[in-house]
């Protein structure tokens, strides 16, 4: 057992800590979060230098890494600035193109930008009742549908997208120019786009591509939790430094015990964050991966929204205002519960899976 | 980041596991797992047992009789006597009074009291909480006198745990009035059968009798019960509270009683299906589940800590509220899940006529209600709040 980071893993999150406070500033991070397209082309390249994209996927793919642990140390790093670049659709479209036994030379090389395209307005999370479908045409495919809140999809060059396929869940690959696709910023900053697809040429790359699909879900969702772990640890400190310079009634509010005892409560659901997030990374390609990342993300949502509405409330007005960094910490907080499946779809998961054994 | 245990630890696992299937009698894990309030005698069988392996004194150093475990061994054992419903081990003696006297106590005290507290000749009580001093320990009134080579003691002790079975008592007492709060307390050994001590039962929440109240007029010990120095009890007290606190996140017992939620969850009917059915039940299992799967984590987490730090930090407390809060909440299903047949009185509903389920999930309302000491002993949830407070957010 060995809680610490690996050398290199450690000297990754340094090396990334560092350059990310240095460039994402918050006023920068809020321009480029919020004014199209929605993230820094030119950091963009330099994450991709510094090896970011090669850390998520495995040595046979290609990458150094691709275990849930390295995925955790970029997605903390990351979490820790709101960094808007699309990396977690990068991070998926990785995990899919390794199933699909894909060449991902352009995606490591962060030539090509890929996003993946599952959610749909009626399906957000099941996979199984999405509504977009392929046919066959001529030696190819055409897809019909609409995806939805497709994150990175506002600069993607590529999709993987999932269609019903003779009634299983299958993957394709759409190229950006061959849909129809809208793109806009997100409440929490960055980016993401409607895609629609009508009888748009597609490329199967998997006919039956559930357990491929899991499994970048799996991996987004380490990610999501790693960020989430990241962007609550600032949250609290911030939120702990504003206690002790805060005065009212004469002394620093951090003296009011109604406050600290709320300080603690969030520093220990943070704690069980952080654990659960470990728990879901050591897990991940494992056989019991579903069902950790299924209690990571559960508990996660529960975390996040928790400190991101203490951290407002304990501040005050001021983290009302768009022009204090904790606003926007909060925001992230609380829609990330929306990707990758929220608090109660996946809770719902652990009781199925409890209601069978 | 390795979440794996060592080769070495599986193979601890198993010659536990091993150990405890051929080592527990049935008589006794039957009545843990029925949650039956524990006799003297059973207390000490098991006591003995694990004596007659060297099993017993889990945390003390090999010099005084313990078994030289690192932190992640101890916590394997815990988890595995937890499994095998083991009795827990009565800690006065063995997690409070042994590492203090080993801190703190003379060579003749070691000598004297430690392998006393192994072969259960004595059988130590905690003079602690008073009916003023609660949360607020310092303020404690206890008074201890010097007369020539005696202390006089006067004043209460209350809440004091199997009190009713003890030998010996360690008292926390006032031994300097003038001097600040902490400053004039003194640590006191006492033995129960000197005269002027007297042993009340506190009846708690459920009808059981685990706690008293104990007396002290005029009881006279000798000058040297007292261990370390005059008016520096409070650094002991202090002491001891940190060793209180590891292994308080109590995750073995938490697992098990998440089993037995499940299994009574998967037994009882409710609306002609099983009640893990039922949406609103099931999601509250689900969710204890979830925060005790990150709960043990962060139990290993801190262990690792303490392994590579030598000693648990202030952070052990977050196990303490969460640890609790999470049992509690398990013992609040368990309870809800037998519905209306929670509701007999320990005692009357027998084996025999039970109208459903396992035959251990009688005294659920009792254990509910008895539980709810958890977060309240050991320094309150909110006094661990306070510890965080100061220790980690330097508030």
């Amino acid at each position: 057992m060995d809680f610490n980071l690996t050398e290199d893993r450690q000297m990754l999150a340094d090396t990334l800590n560092r350059f990310l406070a240095e460039q994402y500033a918050v006023e920068h991070r809020n321009k480029v979060a919020y004014d199209a397209p929605f993230y820094d082309p030119s950091k963009w390249d330099q994450l991709v230098e510094l090896g970011v994209l090669f850390a998520l996927a495995p040595e046979d793919a290609g990458g150094f890494g691709g275990t849930g642990f390295d995925i955790s140390v970029v997605f903390e790093a990351m979490g820790r600035q709101l960094t808007p670049e699309p990396v977690l659709g990068a991070l998926m479209a990785s995990r899919l193109l390794v199933s699909a036994g894909e060449d991902q030379e352009a995606l490591l090389a962060g030539a090509t930008k890929y996003a993946v395209g599952f959610t749909e307005i009626d399906a957000p999370y099941e996979l199984e009742y999405i509504a977009c479908t392929a046919s066959a045409k001529g030696e190819g495919y055409t897809l019909s549908g609409r995806k939805s809140t497709v994150y990175g999809g506002q600069i993607a060059d590529t999709f993987l997208i999932a269609a019903k396929l003779d009634g299983k869940v299958a993957l394709f690959e759409v190229q950006a120019a061959d849909a129809n696709v809208t793109g806009y910023a997100m409440m929490d900053g960055s980016g993401a786009a409607e895609v629609q697809l009508d009888d748009s040429p597609a490329r199967l790359l998997m006919a039956d591509a559930a357990d491929a699909m899991e499994d970048a879900i799996n991996a987004g969702i380490v990610a999501l939790c790693a960020e989430a772990v990241g962007a609550m640890d600032v949250t609290h400190a911030t939120t702990v430094d504003y206690l002790k310079q805060r005065k009212q009634f004469g002394i620093p509010i951090g003296k009011f015990q109604v406050l600290q005892h709320r300080a603690v409560d969030m520093l220990t659901e943070i704690e069980q964050a952080r654990s659960i997030t470990i728990k879901a990374a050591a897990e991940l390609g494992g056989e019991d991966a579903s069902r950790y990342a299924s209690m990571a993300k559960n508990l996660i949502g529960r975390a996040a929204r928790l400190i991101a509405e203490e951290a407002v409330q304990m501040h005050g007005g001021i983290a009302m205002t768009w022009e204090y960094p904790i606003s926007h910490f909060a925001k992230r907080l609380v829609m990330l519960d929306a990707q990758l499946g929220d608090t109660d779809y996946h809770l719902g998961r652990i009781m199925a899976a409890n209601r069978a054994a | 980041m390795d979440l794996s245990f060592s080769a070495e630890d599986i193979a601890f696992r198993e010659e536990v596991r091993a150990y405890l299937a051929e080592n527990l009698p049935t008589h006794i894990s039957d009545a843990v797992r029925a949650g039956d309030e524990l006799t003297k005698e059973v207390m000490e069988e098991w006591h003995a047992i694990l004596n007659a392996n060297g099993w017993l004194a889990t945390t003390w150093p090999t010099e005084f009789g313990g078994p030289g475990w690192t932190p992640v061994q101890r916590h394997i054992f815990e988890e595995e006597c937890c499994r095998a419903y083991a009795p827990r081990i009565v800690p006065f003696g063995l997690s409070m009074l042994g590492p203090v006297l080993q801190a703190f106590g003379s060579k003749e005290q070691q000598d004297h009291y430690l392998p006393r507290i192994l072969d259960g000749t004595d059988w130590w009580c905690q003079g602690y909480s008073e009916p003023g001093a609660g949360s607020d320990l310092a303020s404690l009134k206890t008074r201890a006198v010097r007369e020539g080579d005696e202390w006089v003691i006067n004043g209460q002790k209350t809440w004091t745990t199997l009190g009713q079975h003890a030998d010996w008592i360690f008292c926390l007492c006032r031994t300097d009035p003038d001097a600040k709060q902490q400053s004039g307390i003194s640590f006191i050994l006492v033995d129960m059968q000197t005269p002027g001590i007297e042993v009340r039962p506190i009846k708690l929440i459920e009808g059981g009798h685990e706690v008293n109240e104990v007396f002290f007029t005029d009881v006279r010990v000798p000058y040297g019960n007292l261990v370390g120095e005059e008016n520096k009890g409070w650094t002991i007290a202090k002491y001891l509270l940190t060793h209180e606190r590891t292994g308080i996140a109590g995750v073995g017992f938490s697992m098990q009683s998440l089993e037995e939620v499940k299994a009574l969850a998967r037994k009882v009917q409710r609306g002609g299906r099983p009640l893990i059915e039922d949406p609103l039940f099931a999601s509250r299992v689900a969710q204890a589940e979830i925060d005790l799967e990150a709960m043990k984590i962060t139990n290993l987490r801190m262990l690792f800590k303490a392994q590579q730090q030598g000693a648990p930090g202030p952070e052990t407390s977050i196990l303490k509220i969460k640890g609790t809060v999470i049992n509690q909440e398990l013992k609040d299903l368990a309870r809800r899940a037998l519905g209306p047949a929670a509701a007999p009185f320990p005692g009357y509903v027998t084996d025999g006529n039970l109208m459903f389920g396992p035959a251990d999930s009688a005294n659920n309302a009792a254990r509910y209600f008895n539980n709810r000491k958890t977060s309240i002993f050991g320094g309150s949830n909110e006094i661990q709040r306070n510890i965080l407070t100061k220790t980690m957010l330097e508030l």
